[in-house]
């Protein structure tokens, strides 16, 4: 632990604070969540630590439900969205040929569809749940994630390390997870922080589509869109959830940094 | 200081003093800004309008789908349109009653069945040609012929014939309709050149202005109509209508000057927009009303028992405090209120936990009702739905409930699911909202409701012309809907809108549409 | 010069495909453009009239067949809602979000690449951390609240700027550039982080390598470095960053021209998309996937031109 720099230690202090009251939401929160306990907009007082929302909810308990929701739901969907869009990518790279070529092209395919007219489908063929929401983010995102992969994949395949693996014998998934991950690893682990941003806010773009969290349940890009028109007003019930995104972000892309750097010190032992 | 005051508001009346000049004056009397501000605006009113300038309207509600076609218009940018390059008829006047455009006059046969309606003459339209009885005929024609596609249609269903008569125009109805004259105030129907058969969307009419661009769902652009017959519309040499869809946006392109009125001004904020010195906030009361509805015919709703239940469970003064925000009053589960004219009040249903679990508990329903709502179903339906989800909760109703996509809602849930929010604009008349929803044939009956006494009164009361009997006969049909309905009404809406300092001549309206029934920016001008 | 005829030419196949699947998405959709037009005021027979007058009573495979012969004929046909014609319409939006996209593109990858540039010659000192902070702030925060603050205080109560970006043929480029002053600003700081953030982790990952450390010991300035040795190198996954970001400042801006009351083509694909207008959304799906797929392919050439070994294929 002694190595850990200081900024890492506040991303990781603020990243686990997070998750942790992400998971003891109910034992934390000081009302329900839908509960209407005050009137509208109330300033922050002893009884509403944060003030009440825009229909007199409590704000600090809507934001500690609402931070389960969309750090579960963006957790899952950047977890899926990087394994399949960096495995698939690195496979191109490796393969290169048609298969390189149909996977790329496919993926052009997907990104070309436009998102409210792909999500509207989704919406109008299959039932409305977590899992599905899910695995649409997670899929949509995937193709971005491949790009990146085999963007950088390629460049390192014909590197004489891995050309020299290949005439050893080595076969693809050794030569994916011994020889091109570990050098693509830094972009990657970059992208991955970047990818979990646009996921919390992706979930409230969809919520609004109808694909996704229903009320009263909402997650916190959903928590600022419901407060909006107050915000030129200073109230902040807007601006605080606001915060809470911002802060994650920073916390979450300050341990993505340190691992990072771990990365790179570890295959160059310079430091 | 009165003396010099009234000197002032004088100068003013006859045009020889600017707002600039009168601010600075009454400020050197010591006057506060917002009191001298208002002071003027009283003094230039009196002055009369001002002709000449650009208004600047950021009106909200309208795509860059829409069409120039009057019978397909659906929303308050193409209605606001439409008012600016064509006419009716008749008009909806700020108190209620009738205002008399392309028919200078109209008289009813005894049993109220035939209609004549004198045609004005010597008006023409913006190509040039003089409108005649013959245009009035055709274009009633394109919206109520058999392969017609107007939006109309609906309430031009009871006619049997029409036909012209010189500078008349007759109408014969199947039955005998005292509103006949209400029902063509209808924003679709405006007299085109030959009932724009030809060339629907060519935006030629009898109108103020003429269109001069026409970007639809961005910005269209009018100019005053030189042969214009009516002095007492259209005041500007120019009206831009700016589509500003996002509430946020349209409330700061007024406050930066960019647009001189605004309609839909967010409830939640309205205070605080309206403390700015130089803006005006302007509330009209109306018909419109935002709703749950049940069908009636629907398990679990078919129960009469948890329809009430539910009737009860619903907060509706605090729907007003918190969707409205004290901008409406409170509904009593019938689309009526006192903005019609035969109104009698009912006695109030109020929130009242007990005898909602009494009634959940006759009714012997124990599952969880679904509700769908939309945020374009009505401003702040989910927040409504939430709210109503909570008072319920406390007795020991429970409701679920799910966002549908703004998308496809008034296709696919509106009028096809069994509970959901909606929202109703009114009518004019008792008999044309109940004709519209509640009639047990109508097409748009989005309750089911089906009570064959209240559809036997409404066509009694059709035929009535005692104003006396036919006032109880809609305040027992009101009584019907309220206690035996699918209607949940917990608030009628007023209109926000918001004018600069930099226009005058508001007229309070009770009736219609936003924008002073969309008339402001012909009725308004742009102050000296 | 071979991969790249073979490029366009698979290309143009998949815009074949994602117009068939565009085409087959909307039909999918509940709803028709009939019943949207009409909307509330729907009665059965005017929804009916209507159907027979659009021609929506053809089989579905008939109209997109017919679409795709008018399309190939340069002819996108008039849109069922309005009756108005597309490429006249499409030409004016799309030019706007052109204008709109180039100069916030203009402003944001330079200065993006720099920042990125800088964050790696001060690692970890406070340049770094600061960049990173207003960078990840900024994009953590959702745009339409960027907008409004930005309105808010520069339109509103500054009066710098204006809050409605409309722009139109009568105004001249300042005027025009004045007008979408904070647009551009909000979709700068939105683009900013991703591009920077990619730049900064791509050339840290070469850092290690031999040549740099060659390049050190030459006694190369930290700036020469970075700038002649490691960003070359790193262009691969930088390109590919850049690429998405411009992708999303032409097709994903919707929000913003919303926000900004700006007539760009986001907004003109969802009020159609929402009236189920199949030719339009047909024309603004082919014209965003043509960004895609035009992109992505300038993404691919350019990373094979920046590395010699995948120039010179063994």
């Amino acid at each position: 632990m002694k190595n850990i720099p200081i900024s890492a230690m506040i991303g990781l202090f603020f990243t686990a604070l997070y998750f942790l009251m992400a998971i003891f939401a109910p034992l934390l929160a000081p009302y329900g969540m839908a509960e209407v306990v005050g009137g509208v907009w109330e300033p922050s007082s002893s009884k509403h630590l944060l003030g009440t929302d825009n229909i007199g909810r409590d704000l600090l308990s809507r934001m500690i439900y609402g931070g389960r929701t969309t750090i579960f739901i963006a957790t899952a969907a950047t977890i899926l969205s990087f394994v399949t869009g960096s495995v698939l990518g690195f496979f191109a790279a490796v393969m290169g040929g048609w298969v390189d070529q149909v996977l790329s092209r496919f993926v052009d395919l997907i990104m070309s569809i436009p998102t409210l007219i792909f999500a509207l489908v989704v919406l109008s063929v299959m039932p409305v749940t977590l899992p599905v929401l899910i695995l649409v983010m997670g899929l949509l995102d995937s193709t971005r994630v491949y790009r990146l992969a085999r963007a950088v994949a390629v460049d390192i395949t014909v590197m004489d390390y891995v050309e020299a693996a290949r005439l050893r014998g080595e076969k693809i998934a050794w030569i994916i997870f011994r020889e091109i991950l570990p050098n693509a690893l830094s972009p990657l682990v970059a992208e991955m922080g970047l990818r979990f941003i646009f996921a919390v806010l992706f979930v409230s773009t969809l919520s609004f589509l109808g694909l996704g969290v229903q009320p009263p349940e909402a997650d916190w890009g959903g928590i600022v869109k419901e407060n909006k028109e107050g915000i030129v007003y200073g109230i902040s019930a807007a601006l605080l959830p606001a915060v809470a995104i911002a802060t994650l972000a920073i916390s979450v892309n300050l341990v993505a940094d340190w691992v990072l750097n771990r990365t790179t010190s570890l295959k160059g032992g310079r430091g | 200081m009165n003396d010099q005051l009234n000197h002032m508001a004088g100068q003013v009346a006859a045009g020889k003093m600017t707002r600039r000049e009168f601010m600075g004056k009454a400020a050197a009397l010591g006057i506060s800004a917002a009191v001298a501000s208002t002071m003027f605006a009283g003094a230039a009113h009196a002055a009369g309008p001002v002709k000449g300038g650009t208004i600047r309207v950021g009106i909200q509600g309208g795509g860059s789908s829409d069409s120039l076609d009057p019978a397909l218009a659906a929303n308050a940018t193409a209605t606001q349109v439409l008012r600016l390059w064509g006419e009716p008829l008749l008009e909806l006047d700020p108190n209620g009653g009738l205002w008399p455009r392309l028919a200078e006059s109209f008289e009813a046969s005894a049993d109220a069945r035939v209609w004549t309606f004198k045609i004005r003459s010597g008006v023409n339209f913006s190509n040039g040609q003089t409108m005649t009885a013959d245009d009035v005929l055709a274009t009633m024609e394109r919206h109520s012929g058999e392969d017609t596609k107007s939006g109309a249609l609906g309430i031009m269903r009871g006619i049997k014939d029409m036909r012209v008569d010189g500078d008349q125009f007759i109408v014969e109805l199947d039955k005998p309709n005292a509103d006949l004259p209400y029902l063509l105030t209808d924003y679709h129907l405006l007299i085109q050149p030959g009932g724009g058969k030809d060339d629907p969307t060519a935006a030629i009419g009898t109108g103020p202005y003429v269109l001069k661009s026409v970007e639809p769902g961005v910005r269209f652009v009018g100019e005053k109509n030189p042969d214009y017959w009516d002095d007492t519309v259209g005041h500007a040499d120019t009206i831009e209508l700016i589509v500003i869809n996002d509430d946020t946006a349209r409330v700061a392109a007024l406050q930066s000057g960019q647009v001189h009125m605004i309609n839909r001004v967010p409830p939640r904020t309205a205070q605080l927009v309206g403390r700015a010195p130089n803006i005006n906030l302007r509330t009209t009361s109306g018909p419109g009303h935002y709703v749950f509805i049940m069908h009636t015919n629907t398990a679990p709703f078919d129960n009469k028992d948890l329809r009430m239940a539910l009737k009860y469970g619903i907060n509706r003064q605090e729907m007003v405090d918190k969707i409205l925000f004290g901008f409406g009053s409170v509904g009593n589960d019938t689309p009526i209120n006192s903005s019609y004219p035969l109104f009698t009040e009912l006695e109030q249903r109020e929130y009242d936990p007990d005898k909602a679990a009494f009634h959940l508990k006759e009714s012997g329903f124990d599952g969880t009702v679904l509700l769908r709502t939309s945020d374009n179903s009505f401003p702040g339906a989910p927040d409504a739905a939430a709210l109503f989800q909570q008072s319920c909760g406390s007795a020991g109703i429970n409701i679920e409930i799910k966002r549908e996509p703004n998308d496809g809602y008034w296709s696919e849930v509106w009028n096809k699911q069994p509970f959901c929010t909606s929202y109703w604009g009114g009518r004019p008349t008792q008999d044309s909202m109940f004709s519209t929803a509640y009639l047990s044939t109508a097409d748009w009956n989005d309750t089911r409701f089906n009570n064959e006494q209240f559809d036997q009164l409404l066509f009694a009361a059709r035929g009535e012309l005692d104003e006396g009997k036919r006032t109880q006969m809609y305040a027992d049909m009101s009584t019907i809907l309220r206690d035996e309905g699918g209607l949940i009404c917990p608030m009628f809406n007023q209109f926000i809108d918001a004018t600069t300092s930099d226009v005058d001549g508001w007229i309070d309206s009770q009736n219609g549409f936003d924008l002073n029934n969309f008339y402001a920016p012909m009725t308004m001008w742009v102050a000296a | 010069m071979k991969l790249v005829v073979q490029r366009i030419a698979l290309g143009l196949l998949l815009l074949l495909a994602v117009s068939v699947l565009i085409f087959a998405g909307t039909i999918i959709l509940p709803g028709d453009v009939a019943q949207s037009i009409l909307g509330q005021s729907a009665t059965p027979e005017a929804l009916a009239n209507l159907r027979e007058e659009l021609g929506l009573n053809e089989p579905a495979i008939t109209r997109y067949f017919d679409w795709l012969f008018a399309a190939l004929q340069g002819d996108l046909g008039v849109a069922l809602t309005n009756g108005r014609d597309i490429a006249e319409s499409i030409g004016q939006r799309m030019s706007n979000t052109l204008f709109l996209a180039f100069w916030a593109a203009l402003i944001s990858v330079p200065l993006a690449i720099l920042l990125g540039l800088i964050a790696v010659r001060y690692k970890d000192r406070w340049p770094d951390k600061a960049i990173s902070a207003i960078t990840l702030a900024s994009i953590s925060i959702p745009e339409f609240l960027i907008g409004y603050l930005l309105m808010y205080f520069i339109a509103v109560k500054l009066g710098w700027f204006p809050s409605v970006a409309m722009i139109g043929d009568h105004m001249n480029l300042l005027q025009k550039l004045q007008a979408i002053a904070l647009p551009v600003m909000v979709l700068t700081l939105v683009v900013l982080a991703h591009m920077m953030r990619m730049t900064r982790a791509a050339i840290l990952n070469v850092m290690q390598s031999a040549y740099i450390e060659t390049a050190e010991l030459k006694g190369l300035t930290g700036f020469q470095v970075i700038a002649r040795h490691a960003f070359p190198n790193a262009i691969a996954p930088i390109v590919n960053v850049v690429m998405l970001n411009l992708a999303y400042l032409v097709v994903g801006v919707v929000v913003i021209e919303v926000v900004f009351v700006y007539p760009g083509m986001g907004q003109y694909l969802v009020d159609h998309v929402s009236k189920r207008d199949v030719p339009v959304v047909q024309a603004c799906g082919l014209i965003f996937a043509a960004v895609y797929i035009g992109l992505n392919m300038i993404a691919d050439i350019v990373s094979i031109l920046a590395n010699p070994r995948l120039r010179h294929p063994k």
